[in-house]
């Protein structure tokens, strides 16, 4: 099956600012993808080509197997999209903004925009200048989730909204997922990515720099390990791929905490037999450790990884 | 919640701070200039050349002291000129004849200007977000619409002198003009003030507009009611209309400054009042509550047109109403046009085709003006187009299978739909009040004609307002309109200036045909019509290769 969303080498300046630089992403049919970057990594910049709002400088974008910036009419009838900002008329009603835009794709059901104004606790019949930027989010969240679309396009849809509607937002975005749709969701909160995402790609400046599964992204980290022992084995500094192993005493042994990389995992396990094991955790990175990485890559200075 | 929070500010705020709640109003002034550093100047022009532009022309036409009384006591005979425009106070004073039109309604319109800056400056400001920016900087509760207050003040101040020193220029005297600036000043800080209340009720800055013009329609009317009682009988009516205040000021005949003690007095009270209410509300909340609307849309709310329908049909109904009113009172002031010029006038006029050519060229003229003005309205229509992308709602609407040509187009039919729906009535309301008053049925045609042939140079502006949101949209409000102001000055004072032909040719409206009365010149019309919709379909090309801008 071809990717619903295929993206080579766009690049894209505003000036002399270079938003998107040689950007390759791959969207698969059915998958969620996570599009995570801290701010101004170009997140938005990506999506406003692919709904040919913005025109690329170079490089190409497929979308849906058409071309985002000469389809406009034919492939946005096959998708919905939230931006980042919601701004809404301030003399028409939520309710109102929800009709007109599901009208404007071509219809939505009655029965799916009611269930969503409950399930997202919005009263409709407020006029835009009385929404806070939460509920504004939720208008353009109904709206697009009450269409029957192959391919949702969301830009931090979640940024104004409580936790509880966070819950409720990432239930309906596995339902419809679950359904066969697709789904291009941009964020810096890396635990909604998480939480949702089959794969994730990763950009920063304008680059996608890491893109894979989630699974596959962990590998490219370190696990932290604790062990409660009896005696702490020598020699565990000298291991390959076990970083910053510290040990104090704790009760009436030891407690070694370490940080090793998924292929030294075995050879620590070896180490560790005679030691006198009582208690091991071990965690698996979170996106949280796989970002700062790359942050760090910022603070060490370009070039340097 | 609001109401703990009302009372816990209440006991906090103790009178040693007072002085803090206008903290930071100096740089928030400061902010406003450079907002407004290329609107203020532009709408002062436009007021001080209005002004003068009207004086000067009507003083070739009435040297004479004798020439000028006879004019006034036409004019204010007439009932409807009288409630429209107010009546001439001192019928001997060149001043008072030569601005009549300008002198109540021009005061009006610096009120609305008054009450546009300060809705602009407090609420407007509220609702982009950035007074919350600035309240959590350091600034005092106060300061945003103290800055609001000054900066208007300022602004109006400066109209006034600048206004005074164009009618020095024009030849009226330094005292009877500095009073004029005096009137119009008066209304126009008593509608700053009343925009200052109503943009602490109002939630939204359209909202604060729309509230205070109402109270400045409804001013208006107090004084025409006044002015156009029979012998004068409620003419201390007057004293109850901020606009009517203006007309007491007697500017150009034997002025009293004291009406100046008066508005200064309101403009301080009404504005104490709007710091009272500053502090009953919370930042971006009114004081009037929201209505609830409908929880789905009408039929009609289902594509682009009928979203521009929606956005657009509040200013239309306005001008329509208000185009209705000036085509009744159209047909009121050519009934009494006989007295408007002297024998010796009257003698070479009839050689020029007499009493019904006088007709012709009056009502030429001032569908002149209305094709001019329903100009401004394909404007400020067109406009919405880029006010709906530089707020990000276009982005909206532009992910779903609405293409930009279509949005483009939906606006172009507001705005050009708007201006056919402003002349049809226009024209059918002048044609019959003028045929009515004149006895005269051949003026539904003629009226018929003279509405029809404004379209082709207003196509043209809709035209370079559509290039320039294509091509420069950051910059399309500010050129759009600077050239309107623009057109509109060679119109009315190229002339007056001697200016080369070809340079007052540059304007659409030039090229205009005056009927009733002038040739009718279709090859100019077709050019006009062919050069709008090149331009139409150019813009529109540019909007649709660009990208979106905020
Ligand atoms: N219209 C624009 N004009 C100038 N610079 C822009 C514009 N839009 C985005 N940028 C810049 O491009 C970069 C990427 O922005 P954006 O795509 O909004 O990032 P993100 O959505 O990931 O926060 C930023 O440096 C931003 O300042
Ligand atoms: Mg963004």
């Amino acid at each position: 099956m071809t990717p619903v969303i295929e993206i080579t080498d766009l690049t894209k300046t505003f000036g002399s600012v270079t938003a998107l630089d040689h950007l390759d992403l791959t969207v698969e049919a059915g998958e969620v993808h996570g599009f995570l970057g801290p701010n101004g990594a170009g997140k938005t910049t990506t999506l406003r080509i692919l709904l040919g709002l913005l025109r690329a400088d170079s490089g190409s974008a497929t979308l849906l197997g058409g071309d985002p910036w000469r389809d406009v009419a034919t492939l946005h009838r096959r998708l919905a999209y939230v931006p980042g900002d919601v701004a809404l008329w301030p003399n028409l009603t939520g309710g109102e903004v929800i009709d007109l835009l599901g009208r404007l794709r071509g219809g939505l059901d009655p029965a799916r925009r009611a269930a969503l104004l409950e399930r997202f606790d919005l009263d409709p019949s407020k006029k835009g200048r009385a929404y806070s930027k939460g509920n504004r989010q939720k208008v353009a969240l109904v709206a697009a989730l009450a269409s029957d679309v192959e391919l949702l396009l969301l830009d931090e849809p979640t940024s104004g909204l409580d936790p509880l509607m966070e819950a409720e937002f990432r239930a309906v975005v596995r339902e419809l997922a679950a359904g066969g749709a697709t789904v291009l969701l941009s964020s810096h909160i890396l635990s909604e990515a998480e939480a949702l995402s089959d794969r994730v790609s990763i950009i920063r400046h304008g680059r996608v720099v890491e893109t894979g599964t989630l699974e596959q992204l962990r590998h490219l980290t370190r696990t932290a390990v604790t062990v409660d022992v009896l005696r702490a084995p020598d020699g565990l500094d000298a291991l390959p791929g076990v970083y910053d192993v510290r040990v104090e005493p704790h009760g009436d042994g030891a407690r070694l905490a370490c940080e090793v990389d998924a292929p030294a995992l075995e050879s620590l396990l070896t180490v560790l037999q005679g030691a006198g094991v009582r208690a091991l955790t071990s965690a698996p990175p979170t996106l949280e450790e796989l970002f700062l990485r790359h942050y760090s890559d910022d603070l060490a200075g370009a070039g340097v990884q | 919640m609001a109401a703990t929070t009302m009372a816990g500010r209440r006991t906090q705020a103790p009178a040693a701070t007072a002085l803090a709640r206008f903290t930071g109003t100096g740089p928030l002034v400061r902010l406003a200039l450079r907002r407004d550093r290329v609107l203020a100047p532009v709408w002062i022009a436009v007021f001080a050349f209005s002004a003068a532009g009207s004086a000067a022309a009507t003083i070739g036409i009435y040297p004479t002291e004798a020439s000028r009384v006879q004019i006034a006591d036409t004019l204010n005979s007439s009932a409807s000129s009288a409630a429209f425009y107010g009546p001439i106070l001192d019928p001997t004073s060149m001043g008072q004849v030569s601005l009549f039109k300008m002198y109540a309604f021009g005061a009006a319109m610096v009120g609305l200007l008054g009450l546009f800056l300060v809705a602009r400056h407090t609420r407007g400001e509220e609702e982009d977000g950035r007074t919350e920016l600035v309240g959590a900087g350091v600034v005092g509760r106060w300061a945003p619409l103290a800055a609001a207050l000054t900066w208007t003040t300022i602004v109006l101040v400066v109209l006034g002198l600048v206004t005074a020193v164009s009618l020095v220029g024009a030849g009226l005297d330094v005292v009877g003009s500095l009073s004029f600036a005096l009137a119009w000043l008066v209304t126009g800080l008593a509608f700053t003030a009343i925009g200052a209340v109503t943009a602490q009720v109002a939630t939204t800055s359209r909202g604060a507009k729309g509230l205070a013009g109402g109270l400045l329609g409804l001013a208006y009317l107090i004084r025409a009611v006044a002015d156009g009682s029979a012998d004068g009988e409620l003419v201390g009516l007057r004293w109850m209309s901020p606009v009517g205040w203006a007309q007491e000021v007697h500017a150009f005949a034997d002025p009293r400054w004291s009406v100046g003690v008066l508005g200064l007095a309101f403009f301080l009270l009404v504005s104490a009042i709007a710091f009272a209410l500053v502090d009953r509300r919370d930042l971006g909340a009114g004081l009037l509550p929201d209505r609830a609307g409908a929880a789905s849309a009408p039929r009609s709310l289902s594509g682009g047109l009928g979203l521009a329908w929606r956005l657009h049909r509040g200013l239309l109904a306005g001008w329509v109403l208000g185009a209705a009113l000036l085509s009744m009172v159209l047909g009121g002031l050519v009934a009494n046009l006989g007295g408007f010029v002297d024998e010796g006038m009257q003698d070479m006029l009839a050689a020029l085709g007499g009493q019904q050519g006088l007709e012709d060229t009056f009502v030429a003229v001032e569908w002149s003006f209305i094709g001019t003005f329903f100009g401004a309205y394909a404007i400020a229509a067109l406009l919405r187009l880029r006010s709906e992308e530089a707020t990000g709602r276009s982005e909206n609407l532009l992910a779903t299978p609405l293409t930009r040509p279509r949005w483009a187009a939906s606006h172009l039919i507001a705005s050009i739909g708007g201006v056919v729906t402003l002349l049809v009535v226009t024209g059918t309301l002048t044609g019959f009040s003028i045929s009515r008053s004149l006895g005269d049925s051949a003026w539904w045609s003629k009226s018929a004609s003279a509405a029809a042939v404004q379209l082709p140079a207003i196509l043209v502006m809709v035209g370079l307002t559509i290039l320039a949101i294509g091509l420069v949209p950051r910059f399309a409000v500010g050129l759009s309109w600077g050239l309107f102001v623009a057109f509109f000055l060679l119109g009315e004072i190229g002339a007056l200036l001697e200016l080369p032909q070809w340079v007052m040719d540059l304007s659409p409206f030039a090229h205009t045909p005056r009927l009733p009365g002038g040739d009718l010149n279709v090859p100019a019309l077709v050019i006009l019509t062919v050069l709008g919709l090149g331009l139409i379909g150019a813009g529109v090309a540019a909007y649709r290769r660009r990208d979106l801008e905020a």
